[in-house]
C-alpha cells in the first residue's frame, strides 16, 4: 500500500541537523523517565494538534525498514490517522500498515493499542499540553521548579477536590501518573482505562508535543503508576456491555449514536482489535445489522 | 588556515542519512534497554583509536550544537579531532562541562563523572553522554543493574575501567535526576547505563 514517493524531500521529511537536534533530546528523554525534554520543535506541512510532536518524533526515529502504523482514538481510518501514514509512506516511502502486530512504529492519538505490545515496537504519542501541572499553574519557571523539588501536592489536591465535589475522582482521561518514582508525567489524553497499558511495558515509549517543543519517554520496563489515595484507589472506566461488534470484553469502547430515538451501540475503539476478533469469528449482538462484511471494510 | 590535513582522514558514512538513522536506533535501543549489546550495522573506519562504533556514533549525533570533548588518548592523535571537524562540524572543547558528548578511549585513566555536564534540577537534560571506548563488554557476570529498561534484573561488565567504577556509578545514580549517562563501545557494539539505572555487585 505504498504510495508513490514525493521528490525534493529529504528523507522523512526533516533536515538531517533537525533530525540530529530531536534524537540528542529523544536519547536525554529515555535516561530521565518522564522528564520534558526542551527540544526545537519545527514548523511542520500541519498546524499544531494535529500531530506535528509525534510526527518529528516518528520521522527522527524511522528507518527505511520500518513499518507504520497511525491511530487516532483507536482507528486507523480517521482523517489524522489517514494523512499522517500517508505524509510517511510519501516522504519517506515506508510500508504502512493498519494491523498492530505487524507494526514497528506505531503513532497514536489519544489511545494505547489492545493488543499487546512487543520489545520490538515503538509507541509515538501525539501530545497535545505535556506539563501536567499546567492547569494548575500557568507559569513555566514554576512548573520547572516544582518538577526540580518534587513538588506534586497540587495535584493530590486536584484530585482530592474531584473527591470533594463529584465522590470518586473524576478524571478520566490525561490521568497523571508518576514514573519510575520521580516524575509527574502526564499520559498524553488517552482514556485512564489505558494507564496500566504503560506500566512495565515492553514497547520504548515516546510522547512530542509540537508546539508545547517537548519531547519526553518511558523506556520498556518502567514502573508507571496513577495517582490515587488508599481509600479512593485509580480505577480503569469499566463497560457494562461487550463490543456490539466483536462481542470483547475489557477492552475500552465507543460510543456510537444509531438514531434519534435514543438508540445506541458501544464499539471497540481500537478499529484493528476489533476487525481481528471479527475475522476470527467473534460476533457481537448487532453484527448481523451491519453490512454483509461486517462493517470492516 | 596553515595546518595540512593529515592524509589519512577517515570516511563518513556511505549512506549519511539512512545510516545516521541505523546508528541512532541502535544507540537509542541501547539507551532504552541499560545492559543490553546492541551490533551496529553500519561499518565506519574509525580515526586513531577511536572504537568503530564511537566514531559512528559521533557521524550520527554530533553537529555544531553539540559540543564534544576528547579524552587524552584521544586529543593526542590530531586524526580524531580532524574527522570530527570535517565531519560534524562540532566544536571540540577542552572544558568537559561544556561537552554534550565526550569520547574517551582509555576507560582506565577517565576523570571523575562530575567532572562532565551534570545538568541542573530543573534541565537535568543539560547533561554530557559519555561514550567510553572498552577492550570487553560482558553480560554473562558482572554488576546486576535494575530500573527503567531493565526487566527485572541484568548482569552487565566492561573494561578496563577504574576499579572504583561502581562506586562511580552509584554516584551518579544518587544525582538523579541530574548525572552523566555513559555508552560503552568496543568495536561495532554498543551498551549503555544511563543516569536512572541502580548500578549493584
Amino acid at each position: 500500500m505504498n504510495a508513490p514517493m514525493t521528490a525534493g524531500y529529504n528523507f522523512a521529511y526533516l533536515d538531517e541537523q533537525t533530525k540530529r537536534m530531536i534524537r540528542r533530546a529523544i536519547l536525554k528523554a529515555i535516561a530521565i523517565p518522564g522528564y520534558q525534554v526542551p527540544f526545537a520543535s519545527r514548523e511542520m506541512p500541519m498546524p499544531y494538534g494535529w500531530g506535528t510532536g509525534g510526527v518529528q518524533v516518528t520521522a527522527a526515529v524511522i528507518g527505511e525498514h520500518d513499518v507504520l502504523k497511525v491511530i487516532d482514538q483507536g482507528s486507523d481510518d480517521t482523517t489524522n490517522a489517514v494523512s499522517i501514514r500517508k505524509f510517511f509512506a510519501r516522504t519517506a516511502g515506508v510500508a504502512t500498515t493498519t494491523s498492530t502486530a505487524d507494526a514497528t512504529v506505531i503513532q497514536t492519538r489519544h489511545r494505547i493499542p489492545e493488543a499487546p505490545l512487543t520489545e520490538d515496537q515503538i509507541l509515538v504519542y501525539q501530545v497535545p499540553i505535556p506539563e501536567p501541572l499546567r492547569f494548575l499553574e500557568p507559569r513555566e519557571t514554576e512548573t520547572r521548579t516544582m518538577h526540580a523539588l518534587e513538588e506534586y501536592g497540587l495535584m493530590h489536591v486536584k484530585l482530592y477536590e474531584d473527591i470533594a465535589r463529584h465522590g470518586h475522582i473524576a478524571t478520566t482521561y490525561a490521568y497523571p501518573v508518576k514514573v519510575n518514582g520521580r516524575y509527574l508525567m502526564d499520559a498524553s489524553p488517552t482514556p485512564k482505562f489505558d494507564n496500566p497499558k504503560m506500566h512495565l511495558s515492553p514497547a520504548l515509549q515516546l510522547f512530542g508535543a509540537g508546539r508545547e517543543k517537548r519531547i519526553y519517554a518511558l523506556p520498556p520496563y518502567t514502573q508507571v503508576v496513577s495517582l490515587d489515595f488508599e481509600d479512593h484507589p485509580f480505577e480503569v472506566n469499566r463497560f457494562d456491555k461487550p463490543c456490539a461488534l466483536c462481542a470483547a470484553h475489557g477492552v475500552y469502547l465507543d460510543e456510537v449514536v444509531l438514531d434519534d430515538r435514543g438508540g445506541r451501540m458501544f464499539v471497540c475503539s481500537d478499529t484493528d482489535f476489533c476487525e481481528t476478533r471479527r475475522a476470527e469469528g467473534h460476533r457481537g449482538e448487532m453484527l448481523a445489522d451491519t453490512p454483509a462484511d461486517g462493517g470492516a471494510a | 588556515m596553515s595546518a595540512a590535513l593529515s592524509t589519512t582522514l577517515s570516511a563518513g558514512f556511505e549512506r549519511p542519512v539512512f545510516d545516521a538513522q541505523a546508528v541512532f536506533r541502535c544507540v537509542m535501543m541501547a539507551m532504552a534497554r541499560p545492559g543490553l549489546i546492541r551490533t551496529l550495522t553500519v561499518a565506519v573506519k574509525p580515526p586513531g583509536r577511536m572504537a568503530p562504533a564511537a566514531a559512528a556514533l559521533a557521524l550520527a549525533m554530533c553537529d555544531f550544537e553539540s559540543p564534544v570533548w576528547l579524552d587524552d588518548a584521544l586529543a593526542a592523535d590530531p586524526a580524531v579531532a580532524e574527522f570530527l571537524r570535517f565531519h560534524t562540524g562540532a566544536p571540540i572543547v577542552a572544558d568537559p562541562r561544556k561537552a554534550s558528548f565526550a569520547f574517551l578511549a582509555d576507560g582506565a585513566e577517565m576523570p571523575p563523572l562530575d567532572c562532565f555536564a551534570l545538568g541542573s534540577p530543573e534541565y537535568p537534560d543539560r547533561s554530557t553522554t559519555l561514550v567510553i571506548g572498552v577492550d570487553w563488554i560482558d553480560t554473562e557476570s558482572g554488576w546486576r543493574l535494575a530500573g527503567p529498561g531493565v526487566n527485572g534484573q541484568t548482569r552487565f561488565s566492561a573494561g578496563p575501567l577504574p576499579h572504583d567504577f561502581l562506586g562511580r556509578l552509584s554516584d551518579n545514580r544518587g544525582l538523579f535526576p541530574r548525572g552523566v549517562d555513559l555508552v560503552f563501545v568496543h568495536g561495532d557494539r554498543v551498551a549503555a547505563i544511563p543516569r536512572s539505572t541502580v548500578v549493584e555487585k
